[in-house]
């Protein structure tokens, strides 16, 4: 990173992903019709800045791409075009393609202009033709019809004649202050076309009057150019808001090919003097009183104009984030150990060590929390991610689907966030591709033609959850159980609840299946997504309903880097087992305990049978016990329900545990979702119940001895 | 911490090199030091289920999760002292770190690589495939490892 421009360039492209953030968001709110007129501004000032800022870069593909696109939200801005959902939605494709070129130019990758070309061809057509009817109805003053047409050619090549237009713009004290200067804006004005400058100095007072930080100039322009109102707005963009400022066509622009001298003379306006036909010498003019009229470069205690802006944020190099967060992760291990050593040094209860180790406990985990927020992002990008999804999955199979989201300011660890976006694809596509019927099936329903997918995400109870919703005809439930028997994935005669027929769609088998067409059931892949969820310990479970949808749950743990856990003992090893795993402890008594089959028990809460596991078994650390009467066990389970009891020897504690992988160390074990680090410096394992559960569910024999399956890592 | 590069930054020198050399199983073995990270005391491992039987499990290396692995158990050597080997040296090949339970450290042996030979060729013999060379010091064989072939390939190194 020694290159400057190196670094420069990157911050460029760092800043583009988050102009592109906003373009999206702009789009979507003017989508979900609750934009506004700034809502239009701040869509085209994204652009604009990429446009600029690849311009000092000279990535010509992405300025010209975002200058096509610009001229098209232009006219919007201007009110010249209408933001129907057509036009949002060819914007939408637009600014992913604005996406893609970014990435492009920050990647070198070669562009390839098949992709963009007929978006260009449909953002010409835009701009060629819809101006036509809008601005007849817009500009109702007296307007011959005959420049309407000469108008309307914004980018059309030919011999069309340069419009004039008239530009009132005075600025007020803010420009000034803001160390704005419209010499040069009337340079860059200059550079359009030919421009006669007209400064009124009426408001100008008496030199004793004279209030240094007040602007008191104003100018009237007067340009004969090739360009649209756009160029012209543009030349304002930095003083938007800080001047008033008026750009009108010429009235008395007469049709045959004017030359400026001649419109000049036929300024009405020009009467206010100080205006002269050659463009190049009148700027300096009335340039010059400005800059004694408004000579306060020092601070003034206005308020900033950047007071619009949300908050101050800094960016922070994510390994240093990283390290911060293992340096807190040892802090806790490390409290931990003193307090230990405390126990074992006898100290009394009361004493000020003690007390003095409470508070440096309280402080810990507050620094933690804190640490874990910086973490923290909104889901918002990946949602908008998503977004991208949706349009194209549903371009690619003609079916007219509208992403509807919530809760975006979510905030989940940012390694949960990108880890996320593979399986939320998945689930996103196959919503549209497999959850909603075609648009003629919907309507034959009694449903919108458009169909609906929702995309959620909130906090409960200490977890994240994100949904993904669609109004779609739900899961066919025969069918599913029907293929499921076929591939041999169930027994043929087996009675299965709705939601466990659901679940089927989770079995890795169900996924490599041939996807029989009009299986309205998902399942391509289904059992990659629930393995890349859990493996970030989350879960997912299904709910569908015949005729109105089905809707996917994922639920998230807030961070990945901590943990809650209960702390067991089995077979003089300490295990950790996550909190939210487990729905209740008991001590299980000859009535719960019932042999089922000839090597598993099954034991009886209330009413309802759940295999018993013994974790030691299963881990192979001892034999099945003989006897589980008065034995200890968890009752794991997931959202949807019970799993397993688990048998311990012991419970010993509930704390937080700081998670360490073990997979960059050793592997994936199965079973086991990680390790940490116990207060007296041992590594305990941290269960991962639910996947123990499934890796248990064939072979718990806790009757007869168990021959734990080696699963060798050499091979 | 760990850095990958370091193993691999004295490339391209043809003078002699370090080796460490330990027992394990009664014999003599080697593993070129810039391999080698730290030599520590036994530890109590937390076993790992289903893991082959030479993984004891792992420890607690001032904050990371450090794999020990039975080097005897790996070479399937058969050891009777259960409790003597109690050495580990916590080996880094690339950005992997084992730690590598062996009976005693016992030198710093400097051998150029002229004075290393190739194993002879057992075919039948599965362990041939963990020694790269073997030199002679002392008139003792010493075995040199290659650590590559001892560490059990990971998912991830696959992915």
């Amino acid at each position: 990173m020694s290159d400057p421009m190196a670094e420069i360039r990157a911050s460029f492209f760092v800043e583009c992903e988050e102009l592109l953030e906003a373009l999206q968001d702009g789009l979507q709110t003017l989508y979900d019709e609750m934009g506004d007129g700034e809502t239009v501004n701040v869509v085209f000032r994204a652009v604009h800045s990429i446009k600029g800022g690849a311009g000092a870069f000279g990535l010509d593909t992405l300025v010209a791409f975002a200058h096509r696109f610009e001229t098209a939200l232009d006219l919007v801005r201007s009110g010249h075009l209408s933001a129907s959902p057509d036009v949002l939605k060819l914007f939408f494709t637009c600014s992913d393609i604005l996406t893609d070129l970014v990435r492009e130019a920050r990647d070198d990758i070669p562009h390839d202009p098949t992709r963009t070309d007929p978006i260009l061809a449909e953002l010409d057509t835009l701009l060629g033709a819809t101006p036509a009817d809008d601005v007849a109805e817009d500009d109702p003053i007296d307007f011959e019809v005959t420049t309407l047409s000469l108008d309307l050619d914004l980018d059309a090549p030919g011999e069309t004649e340069d419009p004039t237009w008239d530009i009132t713009f005075t600025p007020g004290p803010l420009l000034y202050a803001n160390g704005n200067e419209p010499q040069f804006l009337f340079r860059a004005l200059r550079d359009l076309g030919d421009l006669t400058v007209t400064c009124h100095d009426n408001d100008l007072p008496p030199l004793e009057a004279l209030d240094c930080e007040h602007a008191h100039l104003g100018w009237t322009l007067r340009l004969t150019t090739p360009e649209g109102r756009g160029a012209i707005a543009d030349a304002f963009d930095f003083v938007e808001g800080l001047c008033s400022l008026d750009i009108m066509r010429a009235d008395d622009a007469p049709p045959p090919p004017a030359d400026l001298p001649d419109l000049a003379e036929l300024d009405d306006l020009a009467a206010l003097s100080g205006e002269t036909p050659d463009p190049e010498k009148p700027i300096p003019e009335p340039v010059r009183p400005t800059s004694e009229t408004a000579p306060s470069p020092e601070p003034s205690p206005r308020p900033a104009p950047a007071a619009a802006t949300p908050r101050a944020t800094v960016r922070v190099d994510l390994d240093r984030i990283d390290r911060l967060v293992n340096l807190v992760g040892e802090i806790v291990i490390n409290q931990a150990m003193l307090s230990q050593s405390v126990d074992a040094a006898g100290v009394p209860p009361n004493s000020p060590v003690r007390t003095g180790l409470e508070e440096f406990q309280q402080l810990t985990r507050d620094i933690q929390e804190s640490v874990m927020m910086i973490r923290a992002q909104p889901v918002k990008s990946l949602f908008q991610r998503m977004s991208r999804i949706v349009r194209e999955a549903s371009a690619a199979i003609g079916k007219d689907v509208r992403l509807r989201t919530e809760g975006e300011n979510t905030e989940v660890d940012k390694t949960v966030i990108e880890r996320l976006a593979d399986p939320l694809t998945h689930m996103i596509r196959n919503a549209v591709d497999h959850g909603l019927e075609p648009g003629d099936a919907r309507e034959a329903a009694g449903k919108p033609r458009e169909g609906t997918v929702q995309l959620t995400a909130l906090h409960r109870s200490g977890r994240v959850v994100i949904e993904v919703a669609d109004d779609g005809a739900g899961i066919n439930r025969p069918k599913v159980l029907a293929k499921a028997i076929e591939k041999e994935l169930i027994p043929a005669d087996s009675q299965l609840t709705d939601s466990e027929i659901d679940n089927l769609l989770f079995l890795p088998g169900f996924s490599t299946a041939d996807r029989i067409s009009n299986l309205s059931g998902r399942g391509v892949g289904m059992d990659v997504v629930r393995n890349a969820i859990q493996a970030l310990g989350g879960r997912v479970t299904i709910q569908s309903e015949p005729g109105q949808g089905t809707t996917f749950s994922i639920s998230l743990p807030l961070t990945l880097a901590v943990l809650d856990g209960m702390v067991v003992r089995v077979a003089r090893e300490t295990l950790v087992v996550p909190l939210n795993a487990i729905f209740e402890t008991l001590a299980v008594t000859p009535d719960d305990l019932r042999a089922f089959g000839p090597n598993t028990h099954v034991i009886n809460i209330r009413d309802t049978f759940v295999p018993l596991i013994d974790l030691g078994a299963e881990l192979g650390y001892r034999h099945p016990l003989q006897d589980y009467t008065g034995s200890v066990v968890l009752l794991i389970g997931q959202e949807d329900g019970l799993a397993a009891a688990v048998v311990v020897d012991a419970i010993e504690d509930q704390r937080q545990v700081v998670i360490k992988g073990l997979q960059e160390a050793y592997g994936r074990v199965p079973g086991i979702a990680a390790a940490t680090i116990l207060g007296d410096g041992q590594i305990a394992l941290i269960l991962d119940p639910i996947d123990l559960v499934a890796q248990a569910s064939g072979h718990t024999q806790p009757a007869k001895p168990v021959s734990p399956q080696k699963i060798g890592v050499s091979s | 911490m760990i850095d990958p590069d370091t193993a691999q930054d004295r490339t391209g020198d043809t003078a002699a090199r370090e080796y460490l050399s330990f027992l394990v199983g009664g014999q003599d073995y080697c593993i070129d030091i810039m391999q080698v990270r730290e030599i520590r005391g036994g530890a109590k491992a937390t076993p790992l289920p289903h893991s082959p039987s030479y993984m004891r499990g792992v420890i607690n290396l001032r904050g990371t999760v450090l794999p020990i692995m039975d080097l005897a158990g790996r070479l399937d050597l058969t050891v009777d002292t259960n409790g003597l080997r109690n050495v580990i040296i916590v080996v880094a090949n690339g950005a992997r770190v084992v730690g590598l339970m062996v009976d005693a450290v016992s030198d710093i042996l400097a051998i150029s690589p002229d004075d290393l030979q190739a194993p002879p060729d057992l075919p039948a013999d599965q362990q041939r495939s963990f020694i790269s060379a073997l030199t002679i010091k002392e008139n003792r064989m010493i075995r040199l490892l290659d650590l590559g072939a001892i560490l059990p390939v990971a998912d991830e190194d696959v992915a």
